[in-house]
């Protein structure tokens, strides 16, 4: 089955810092994708890089950036902008930032279907009532009335969602779409990603720090550590059978209810992401690494550990 | 034993104009709280956003006024305290180490302050303190003479700590303290908060939203919804045998590392709780999967048990 979204060794520069080394991803119709690690590795300007969304000063590169089997690599603004909003569309963490606070909900939702599809109001208008019902909002009429500030965080998500879905996208790209709710909401929220994933057939690429979340909801996940992918493997793989010594190490720091006893010490990862100046050789998770050696200043071998299972480590660990 | 903390009856009611010319509303934050919390024990609260447990942790620090009700720290009445008494009894931890540290003043400086501010304690002193302060939550010297902008979010945490701790109090308010930092800073600051209250027998009210945390570092933990502690219990016994049906959602929400177990039906609807506009009788009743005839109409009272209580019309 080709790919919905193939990336190839990209590469994110802004100015002198590298901010994505290098990475490799591919996300298939109907799987969720999770990119997984810590503020700082990359996952975020992974995302933006791919929706050609990055900040001004951040240059991009890469082998390949297929999307639905064509290259989009080379294409302009004006292409990109007719791509996204439509055939790929994007969730951001905190609603309230990414919504408008002077347009109402029903004017942000059917700019989007008005814009890409040319759609009359009124059919805008049904479609984002469809969609609102659609993500579990009651009384859809009387929220499209209604400004961002005065729903409550779960609402705005689910809006965020809603219009994401506007133009019935292909891929979705979600970053960090459920760190600013309540437990409860995230919940439901995940729930509801998941079913409009099985019922529309969307890809989705989930950025996320949580593993929790990402072992609930993800097909695969790859772990990023300094604008690396290190490694790479199916959900249940991944958990069960860590290979890289930074996966094993953020898993054993995430207390486990029923796993971990109070009082005993959790695991965790001495010192800090380190910044990666250009020209940077080796693996750069050496410095925190208990098995660091000599070869990891040198080229880093990527390893087949399994079916699906990438590692990039110059150790062997076995199971 | 006199409890490090305890809490009557609390209340803190906010009067909120939503317009110009709306009349004012009541917003009951915290409504009606008791608890107390033995030395050297961590008491966990946790509950969703609009809960209450920020105001609660205010009113005990003292930086917010109860509307009726009482504080006692170490068995004495906060409202009578003056504020440096108050300081070397009790100090706080916040969430978020970039807003709560001054980013134009050094960390050693950040730290003196609250010795500084006591009046009487001499330079040297002072000075001393600080480093064993810093040496404590494991800064270096070095590290004291920068500016919180060239720290990591781990370490600012880490200063927070160290001001908190440099008065040598016996209680510490953890407001989300881990709440800002990735997974693995969140282990090394939780392992030093259990390592810092063995060795200086301090007591934790330690607020947060994660559960899994809180299991973690809670010998007790208060459930709280809509300014109310709905459960209350030993940390253990909480986590395996739930018995308000929102503690049993709460924790039904957890997402725990283990793939394959898909992401649970919590059952909550999709009511969002509303501190402006708290739902007669029971004040969870319009989200409970297990509604039924009174909760509609009758508050509940609290039940006690064995280990803890419980304010649900489905016990005692």
């Amino acid at each position: 089955m080709s790919a919905l979204l193939e990336v190839q060794d990209l590469r994110v520069t802004f100015g002198g810092t590298a901010a994505v080394r290098g990475a490799s991803m591919a996300v298939a119709k109907g799987e969720t994708h999770c990119l997984v690690g810590e503020s700082g590795c990359g996952k975020s300007v992974t995302s933006l890089a791919i929706m050609g969304l990055l900040a001004r000063g951040g240059k991009r590169e890469a082998s390949a950036l297929r999307f639905a089997g064509q290259e989009i690599g080379g294409f302009n603004e004006r292409e990109m902008s007719r791509l996204r909003g439509d055939r790929m569309a994007m969730i951001f963490q905190e609603p309230m930032t990414s919504l408008n606070p002077a347009y109402t909900v029903g004017s942000q939702m059917t700019e989007v279907l008005r814009r890409h599809r040319g759609a009359t109001r009124a059919q805008a208008v049904d479609r984002a009532a469809e969609l609102l019902g659609r993500v579990g909002i009651t009384a859809p009429g009387l929220r499209l009335g209604q400004f961002p500030h005065q729903l409550s965080g779960g609402l705005r998500q689910r809006v965020m969602i809603a219009m994401a879905l506007m133009c019935d996208p292909e891929l979705l790209i979600a970053d960090e779409p459920t760190t600013a709710l309540d437990v409860t909401v995230q919940a439901q929220i995940l729930r509801l990603l998941a079913g409009l994933q099985r019922d529309l057939g969307l890809g989705i690429l989930l950025i996320t720090h949580d593993l929790g979340v990402v072992a609930r909801i993800a097909d695969r996940v790859s772990v990023m550590y300094a604008g690396e992918v290190v490694e790479s493997a199916p959900t249940a793989e991944l958990f069960g059978n860590p290979r890289h010594p930074y996966t094993r190490g953020l898993l054993a720091c995430v207390p486990v209810p029923g796993k971990v006893k109070r009082g005993d010490r959790l695991g965790s990862i001495p010192g800090v992401v380190p910044r990666i100046p250009p020209g940077f050789a080796g693996c750069a998770f050496r410095d925190r690494c208990n098995h660091a050696h000599a070869a990891c200043t040198g080229p880093i071998p990527r390893k087949q550990a399994g079916p699906g299972h990438e590692v990039l480590c110059t150790l062997d660990l076995a199971a | 034993m006199t409890p490090a903390i305890e809490v009557r009856d609390l209340r803190r009611i906010f009067n909120v104009r939503q317009g110009l010319f709306a009349p004012p509303r009541q917003v009951r934050a915290v409504d009606g709280v008791s608890f107390a919390v033995p030395p050297g024990s961590v008491l966990g609260v946790v509950g969703e956003s609009g809960c209450g447990k920020s105001t609660l942790a205010r009113m005990i620090l003292g930086l917010l006024p109860p509307t009726s009700g009482e504080v006692l720290v170490d068995g004495q009445r906060l409202s009578n305290m003056d504020r440096k008494a108050r300081a070397r009894l009790i100090q706080p931890v916040f969430q978020d180490p970039f807003s709560s540290l001054n980013p134009r003043r050094r960390v050693q400086d950040i730290v003196a302050m609250p010795l500084v501010a006591q009046g009487d304690i001499d330079r040297a002193t002072v000075a001393r303190r600080v480093g064993e302060a810093l040496e404590r939550v494991g800064l270096s010297a070095e590290q004291g003479g920068r500016f919180p902008s060239q720290l990591s979010g781990g370490q600012r945490q880490r200063v927070a700590i160290a001001r908190a701790l440099v008065l040598r109090p016996r209680i510490v308010i953890c407001d989300e303290p881990t709440s800002a930092l990735d997974v693995s800073v969140q282990a090394q600051i939780l392992n030093l908060l259990d390592e810092l209250r063995r060795d200086l027998g301090l007591t934790y009210l330690f607020i947060s939203h994660n559960l899994a945390v809180v299991e973690h570092v809670a010998s007790e933990v208060a459930v709280m919804y809509l300014g109310r502690i709905v459960e209350r219990q030993e940390s253990e016994a909480l986590f395996h045998n739930p018995r308000h049906p929102y503690t049993q959602a709460l924790l039904a929400s957890v997402l725990t590392p283990e793939p394959g177990l898909g992401v649970p039906d919590v059952g909550l609807g999709d009511i969002m709780p509303d501190p402006a506009n708290v739902p007669p009788g029971c004040r969870f009743h319009p989200r409970c999967p297990k509604v039924f005839a009174p909760c509609a109409t009758q508050a509940p009272r609290p039940t006690a048990f064995a280990a803890g209580l419980v304010e649900c019309h489905l016990e005692g």
